[in-house]
């Protein structure tokens, strides 16, 4: 490897500035990682109340008594809030994309590492926050993970309402603030301290999927920080942006002549981005997996960049499809519908280069490439449901119905989850410096993909038959009454693939002790990440700056010792 | 199958065509062997500053979409049964507005010398440090304590302002008019607050031993985002002024 002096500091010694203050974005990266898989263990067990209320809606839960219908509202509530932005936000971005931007672009650490500390500590303060909307008197918020005014907006709404939704409000708004300290540092990151021959088009696919992220984030978080001080006005001071003259149980509010629709339109203009900041970063870790393990370069690189910077541009055109609902002009709806269908070409070309990389490849099937295939597979099936909601003449009949429920989980949710756990397969051995195991890797993921299929897909059926959402008891409703043997199905498909997540952690925590070491490139990848030592030197490169002659996906090169060529090796010289 | 196509390393283009300096691993930024390179550190804390100016932009344009759509929005009004408009407009205590505005203006003014002052030392710094040379005693005039001075005014100013809508009558829920100019004023003294905190370290970092170029950069930071601030003051006074 052709490097370049690096000169760096010490690595502090003390446990609290080594593990728990640390500026290091690799420890950061895994405090983060670790933080989001808290909180998806915390969500995930919302769901399951959930599923089980809905079969058994009079069961007695130990600790907790009978789900109300009110307490079902709350756990619907807090179980979207906390997967979309303790999870789906928080982990590819703040996890993998802080441990691998900064050594995959030949950087010792990020642009501003105080910031990183801060921006990781501010969103665990978030979390807490958030979390304490349970234990407060009323518990938790029940207006759903969008927060719609005016039921998120007077206190005396529901039982949730008060000190628990201004809980929930605080914990998105210092959520926006870490979030925005984030994306500031991975755009100055990207731009300024890449590694001499890292051009941009030399860029792994990751890195421009936590790029384009942190741009919009760096754009809509700011945008919902302003909704969400707003909202606790409206809550709070008594004004009137949000809430029109209600009467709320036989009593006139004080609030007069305000839109619940304008907290819906700053809500999705963040809203429908907050989609690609989920997916975008597993759409980077799919292609940097299936280019490893087809053992071929990424099919059309550019056309990958270009179809992410398109993705995120219409993402931010968008917003209005999910108001079709909400009275506005039918030529407002036919334009959000048509820059709806219009991110359709890109995703597509997304589709079509994944397929392309793995045509006629000799593909190694191990766990992250099954994970890879996976995401494809859910970003596809989840994907397709899109233009039949993009369409507002059909979203009239579908909105609020489970087949919503049913698109989003699969696109949003459960991809982006597949994409994490990519990632979390793929970069193991760097991270923690052992191997996860191969066999109860591959249980896992085909117990994963069978489950989350066989939760939701039946809801498109749900759905398109009538079946609303948030309903917390389908037994008073005939025509929903006959939609419950399609709920049990779903339940028991649950509580067998949430089981299986078990074998995850084991496999997570075992191997970290216990499994076996990893070389330094064991997967016979390209990108820098793989040119330093498992796990990478507190530096990332022990010293040195690396320094880049090629591509990010040179595999399948004629003529040399191996099938591949690292980013660093000499230009001439076939090193492996 | 792929074929191979020899690269080479592409010089000078974007930030890839040449070696980055980077932080000291994991902690502050320069030391080590090489020293730091205070050109890049100022290159990269421009570039963090313009990425925070985005999104407090996007900030004050979304709070501006909501005064738009809320000043247009119809209320029932229950004694006459009919939709009404329930905008009202606000006394708004214009001299004593014309007044701050001018103090933090005059202020950008003060934090453009305190700046300039300080990239013309850390220009001199290399030949001030050659045995014998010498520049003369040059007189310094207090650029930033200045500018603090006439921030502070301003935040009296916007303080007095605020106690004189309430002497008017309007306060936070009068209407949804005096709730915005309460609101756009506190966000925007709070963005300020922000560069009065970094002026304050400024003023403090001048009488530290610190380089002169690591309190160039702390000085220039703070002056631009000053700078912003001034310029978003001025189009927080013209929307108030001109969208009543």
């Amino acid at each position: 490897m052709v490097a370049m002096e690096n000169p760096h500091g010490h690595a502090p010694q003390g446990f609290i500035r080594k593990y728990i203050f640390s500026l290091d974005h690799k420890v950061i990266g895994i405090q983060y990682f670790f933080l989001a898989l808290t909180a998806v263990w915390v969500g995930m067990f919302l769901s399951l109340l959930m599923r089980i209320h809905l079969l058994w809606p009079s069961a007695v839960i130990p600790l907790m008594g009978e789900i109300k219908p009110e307490t079902y509202l709350s756990l619907l509530t807090m179980h979207g809030t906390i997967m979309v932005f303790f999870v789906l936000t928080t982990a590819p971005q703040g996890g993998f994309g802080n441990y691998f931007l900064p050594i995959q672009i030949g950087a010792p650490d990020m642009a501003f590492p105080v910031l990183n500390m801060l921006s990781f500590w501010t969103t665990f303060v978030a979390f807490i926050v958030m979390l304490a909307a349970f234990f407060v008197t009323g518990g938790a918020p029940l207006h759903g993970w969008t927060g719609y005014p005016p039921l998120s907006a007077v206190q005396s709404a529901g039982p949730g309402e008060g000190l628990g939704a201004d809980l929930w409000v605080t914990s998105i708004a210092i959520f926006c603030i870490a979030s925005l300290m984030g994306a500031l540092n991975f755009i100055t990151t990207t731009l300024d301290l890449r590694a001499k021959g890292m051009t941009l088009m030399r860029m792994p696919l990751t890195v421009w999927s936590w790029f384009i992220t942190a741009i919009l984030g760096l754009l809509a978080f700011g945008v919902l920080l302003s909704a969400g001080i707003l909202l606790l006005m409206d809550r709070n001071i008594g004004t009137s942006f949000y809430v029109p003259l209600v009467v709320v149980n036989g009593q006139i509010m004080g609030h007069k002549g305000g839109s619940p629709l304008l907290w819906q339109h700053l809500f999705w203009f963040f809203g429908h981005p907050e989609v690609y900041i989920a997916i975008l970063p597993g759409m980077g870790v799919a292609s940097q997996v299936l280019s490893t393990f087809s053992r071929k370069p990424i099919f059309g690189y550019k056309a990958m960049v270009y179809a992410m910077l398109a993705i995120g541009f219409f993402g931010f055109m968008v917003w209005g499809h999910h108001m079709f609902m909400s009275g506005m002009s039918p030529y407002s709806a036919f334009t959000f519908s048509i820059l709806t269908m219009c991110i359709g070409v890109p995703s597509a070309i997304k589709t079509f280069n994944w397929l392309g990389t793995m045509y006629k490849a000799r593909i190694r099937f191990q766990t992250p490439m099954l994970y890879a295939i996976g995401f494809v597979s859910l970003f596809v099936s989840g994907g397709l449901s899109g233009p039949f909601l993009a369409q507002p003449v059909l979203d009239i009949q579908l909105h609020d119905t489970y087949f919503v429920v049913g698109h989003f989980h699969l696109i949003m949710g459960v991809a982006a989850i597949f994409g994490m756990f990519a990632a979390t397969y793929y970069w193991f051995p760097k991270m923690f410096g052992r191997m996860m195991n191969e066999t109860w890797g591959r249980i896992h993921f085909f117990l994963t993909l069978a489950g989350t299929y066989a939760i939701f897909m039946p809801m498109h059926y749900l759905g398109m038959a009538g079946g609303t959402r948030r309903y917390s008891d389908y037994r008073e409703v005939k025509y929903l009454a006959t939609l419950i043997p399609l709920h049990q199905f779903m339940t028991y498909a649950a509580i067998i693939t949430i089981g299986a997540q078990f074998i995850f952690m084991i496999n997570l925590f075992w191997s970290m002790f216990r499994g076996p070491k990893a070389s330094d490139n064991p997967w016979e990848a390209t990108t820098l990440e793989w040119t330093t030592a498992t796990p990478p030197p507190h530096d990332n490169f022990a010293g040195v700056t690396p320094v880049v002659y090629h591509g990010p996906y040179e595999y399948g090169v004629p003529g040399a010792a191996k099938d591949y060529v690292m980013q660093t090796d000499p230009v001439g010289v076939s090193a492996h | 199958m792929a074929t191979y196509t020899p690269s080479t390393p592409i010089q000078g283009l974007g930030r890839g065509g040449e070696p980055p300096v980077p932080p000291s691993g994991g902690g502050g930024d320069g030391g080590g062997n090489g020293g730091p390179n205070y050109g890049a550190r100022l290159r990269r804390a421009r570039l963090g500053l313009s990425c925070a100016i985005a999104t407090v932009s996007m900030i004050f344009i979304s709070l501006t979409s909501a005064y738009i759509v809320r000043q247009g929005l119809p209320t029932f009004d229950g004694a006459s049964n009919t939709y009404v408009h329930d905008w009202g407009a606000v006394q708004l205590p214009w001299l004593l507005l014309g007044i701050n505005t001018f103090l933090l203006l005059l202020s950008s003014l003060t934090m453009e010398g305190a700046r300039r002052d300080i990239t013309r030392q850390a220009a001199l710094a290399p030949i001030k440090s050659i045995p014998g040379v010498s520049l003369g005693n040059e007189r310094r005039f207090p650029w930033l304590w200045i500018s603090a001075v006439l921030g502070f005014g301003f935040f009296a100013g916007q303080w007095m302002a605020w106690g004189e809508l309430r002497r008017r009558g309007f306060y936070v829920d009068t209407n949804p008019s005096s709730s915005f100019v309460y609101l756009l004023t506190a966000t925007h003294a709070v963005h300020l607050a922000g560069g009065m905190a970094a002026l304050l370290w400024s003023v403090l970092a001048w009488r530290s031993r610190k380089p002169i170029e690591a309190r160039r950069i702390m000085v220039d930071i703070t002056a631009w985002y000053w700078h912003f601030m001034a310029l978003l003051w001025l189009y927080v006074f013209a929307l108030l002024g001109f969208a009543r």
